[in-house]
């Protein structure tokens, strides 16, 4: 495959250690954990061989079981043993369908359900870091040290809320996280450098709990998704609530246990997964009441029970053509991702929708893992000069503000590439109003009530004027993990608030803190060691870039500035000699601040560069 | 309502001006090779994908340049926002809050096409949505044509002003297509 040469500008004059870092599918039903190494990426398995991890965690009242374990014993002690925690992350109890059919004791809390266990409330965050740390730890033992970062995926069509609870996650677990990536993304990277593929590509990716289409042009080393659309609420999981629903209307059972729930349901996936390859599977199950239940389901008949979410998914499908202006024929390939587009059924929906045979070459469980394993080894800094790629994704759905009557002002449209950032400027209603309340809110709808609400602020301190006479700047932006911050602005004083989209629905920084020190004094770990620990790899990795920043690029400084790096760079030196990690974090802080002006004339430089049509390899 | 790029931090040194960014002539007829080139070019330099490593400096500089290339890429790429930015540039603003003064005809014509909008929408009928969505789209490339003339050979600004708000126009009736088929489905 043709590709971009592409300069590396944090990297060391010095050819550098190998970076070890991973790609993680943190899944509804299973997760995996993948790594690149001597150039393929491979997924790594646990002590017994098996690369997956059942996405199930059970709490005990002295320990913690992930897996297999929890697996084994989810029938038997349903209220704590937790599965398909991804739905219910970023998502408040109205927020999840079949809630009744879970078998847990939730607790209604702003922003985010939480789920009561033996060993206290959990948040699905922390659920979900407790799969990430046995993930976090097969990959240290396997690969023989600490990881340097992390690439955690995550469906496309995920919104903010579901994002930043990912992130924390990550965080909780002791990642360090260097990207969310979106799934369909991550697979089209797997596929297309396996293929060298060029195109149009439409991904089709149905997991566990959650259901992505994206629509990616693959070009000279580019990957460029162009629309991107789903249903966060539609997954393999309902394809099983359809059988259990079928065995419970075919048995005629009445209301059942939570733990006879839990039987039937996992009764109900197997025969799915069963059905794939047979023409009928016999369900059998003993009740806790002794009820013997003994049906047979055919496949005929589970097509029928599960056509209309079968044609559910076509309706993003529809929708992201449409966004992308293409029409089915300009599509040169469909990739299939997820355990459940295994079943007959939907490689026949999607044959037909597209009129030509979806590729399935790549191990559906193992792409988005592979392709996030090769994505962080381009981000740890590991690849060949030349052998790199870029990546442009975009945010699966609109941010916006609410105006007066209840309406939503859209200020980024969906599909806009990230980063992204917009500003708009709104005014005052009533004369002598001196402050403004805003309400970020995420969809597609023109009612407030409709779209997802992501977080309230307020900016104070506005000088009373006439009514329509004040200018507030609200300025979005969209980082990379397709994470949105939101600032405002009054213009004539300089009144200011902004907020991280995240307090109100997600973790504060202290409770993640919180957590943080409680599971560390449960493992027996040392927080302080941990805190020197991260606070010494910050610092040496900012040393290390900025000593090859000056190695560079010294000519772009004045000797001021130069010896004000310099100063900063020994100070830094210095408190990394001793075991003080704020002094550290308050060094590399200070060595930030020192270098601002350099790094962004080195960006400047680097454009023009570009512009000049001149690779960096050649200069 | 007024719309600017967003997170153009002190460091850019580039103008507002898009063109100039990419190292293109400012032009109405667009090299869309040119740009995609010159946009992957710059990316590739920028993006933080390139910084996830690097310090807090260094990582919020990319992340300013991304969003402004990302951004002028996108009105690039759009023949309105495009034909504003290249109108304003030249000191004319298109001004589509505040003039709607619009040509009777069109003004019709308009009317017409919105009706058989909501007809289609009332009976549900995705074969006359489609009909309206291609007569829609070649009356945007025969403006944008128009825009181009304008523009490009005659040099005629407030003329081009009035397409580009025309043209606008269109584009919202697009938009209202899209979320027809939305509601349809």
């Amino acid at each position: 495959m043709a590709l971009l040469q592409i300069s590396e500008p944090g990297q060391s004059a010095a050819p550098h250690q190998h970076r070890l870092a991973v790609g993680i599918d943190l899944g509804t039903t299973n997760s995996l954990v993948a790594t690149v190494r001597s150039g393929t990426a491979t997924v790594l398995p646990d002590a017994q061989g098996r690369p997956l991890l059942p996405s199930i965690v059970r709490y005990g009242k002295d320990r913690i079981e992930v897996g297999y374990p929890a697996q084994a014993r989810q029938s038997e002690d349903p209220k704590n043993t937790i599965v398909s925690v991804k739905r219910f992350m970023g998502r408040g109890v109205k927020d999840v369908d079949h809630l009744q059919n879970a078998p847990y004791d939730f607790v209604d809390a702003p922003g985010m359900l939480q789920i009561r266990t033996v060993a206290g409330v959990m948040s699905p965050v922390e659920v979900s870091a407790e799969i990430l740390k046995v993930l976090r730890e097969r990959a240290e033992a396997s690969l023989g040290g600490s990881l340097s970062g992390a690439v955690i995926t995550v469906p496309a069509y995920f919104d903010d809320a579901q994002r930043q609870a990912t992130k924390d996650a990550g965080k909780l677990a002791g990642l360090n996280v260097l990207r969310l990536l979106n799934e369909p993304t991550a697979a089209a990277i797997a596929y297309g450098l396996d293929n060298a593929s060029e195109g149009m590509f439409a991904v089709y990716d149905l997991g566990g709990g959650t259901f992505d289409l994206s629509i990616l042009r693959l070009s000279k080393g580019v990957f460029e998704v162009v629309a991107t659309s789903g249903d966060s609420m539609l997954g393999g999981d309902d394809f099983d609530q359809r059988v259990f629903c079928w065995i419970v209307e075919e048995a005629k059972l009445a209301p059942l246990a939570p733990r006879d729930m839990r039987l039937l349901l996992v009764k109900a996936r197997e025969a799915k997964e069963y059905l794939t390859v047979h023409e009928q599977a016999n369900i059998t199950a003993k009740l806790s009441s002794g009820e013997l239940v003994d049906v047979t389901l055919d496949t005929q008949t589970f097509c029928r029970i599960t056509q209309t979410l079968v044609q559910k998914t076509l309706v993003p499908v529809r929708k992201a053509l449409r966004d992308a202006g293409f029409t089915v024929n300009q599509i040169d390939g469909v990739v299939m991702v997820g355990g459940a587009t295994r079943m007959p059924q939907i490689q026949r929906a999607v044959a037909d929708f597209f009129k030509r045979d979806p590729l399935n070459n790549l191990d559906p469980d193992k792409v988005v893992a592979l392709g996030a394993a090769m994505q962080a080894n381009v981000l740890a800094g590991n690849k060949p000069q030349g052998e790199d790629w870029l990546l442009l994704d975009v945010i699966p759905l609109s941010l916006g503000l609410e105006t007066m009557g209840g309406l939503v002002e859209k200020i980024i449209p969906r599909n806009t590439t990230i980063p992204a950032g917009r500003a708009q400027e709104f005014t005052t209603y009533k004369d002598g109003q001196t402050g403004m309340s805003f309400h970020v809110v995420q969809g597609e709808r023109e009612l407030v009530a409709d779209c997802r609400s992501l977080a309230r602020f307020e900016l104070k301190g506005i000088p009373p004027m006439a009514a329509g006479a004040a200018r507030i700047r609200v300025t979005f932006q969209v980082d990379a993990d397709g994470l949105l911050s939101v600032n405002a602005r009054e213009n004539t004083t300089g009144a200011e608030a902004s907020v991280n989209v995240k307090p109100s629905y997600g973790l504060a920084d202290a409770d993640i803190e919180r957590m943080l020190r409680d599971s560390f004094s449960h493992a027996k770990e040392d927080v302080h060691a941990r805190a020197l620990t991260e606070a010494r790899v910050d610092a040496q990795r900012l040393l290390d870039a900025t000593q090859s920043a000056l190695a560079v690029d010294a000519a772009l400084l004045n000797d001021q500035e130069r010896s004000a790096i310099d100063a900063a760079v020994a100070a830094l030196q210095a408190a990394l000699a001793g075991t003080d990690h704020r002094a550290m974090k308050q060094g590399s802080d200070a060595l930030n601040r020192a270098t601002e002006d350099f790094a962004a004339r080195r960006m400047d430089q680097g454009i023009r560069r570009a512009l000049a049509g001149k690779k960096i390899g050649s200069l | 309502m007024s719309k600017t790029s967003a997170a153009a931090g002190k460091a850019l040194t580039s103008s507002g001006n898009h063109f100039e960014l990419f190292g293109l002539q400012p032009a109405f007829a667009l090299d869309v090779e040119a740009l995609e080139r010159a946009y992957r070019e710059i990316q590739s330099q920028v993006h933080p994908d390139r910084f996830a490593h690097a310090g807090d400096a260094e990582r919020r500089a990319s992340l300013q340049w991304t969003t402004r290339v990302n951004e002028a890429y996108r009105a690039l790429r759009n023949p309105v926002q495009r034909a504003s930015h290249f109108l304003s540039l030249h000191g004319v603003d298109v001004a589509f809050e505040t003039n709607t003064a619009m040509p009777e005809a069109f003004l019709m014509q308009q009317m017409e096409l919105r009706e058989s909008l909501e007809d289609a929408v009332a009976t549900k009928n995705l074969a006359a949505l489609a009909s309206l969505q291609s007569k829609l789209e070649a009356d945007q490339r025969a403006l944008e044509k128009q825009i181009a003339a304008a523009i490009d050979q005659k040099q005629d600004y407030p003329r081009a002003a009035g397409l580009v708000r025309e043209l606008q126009f269109l584009d919202k009736l697009e938009a209202e297509i899209d979320s027809a088929y939305e509601t349809i489905e």
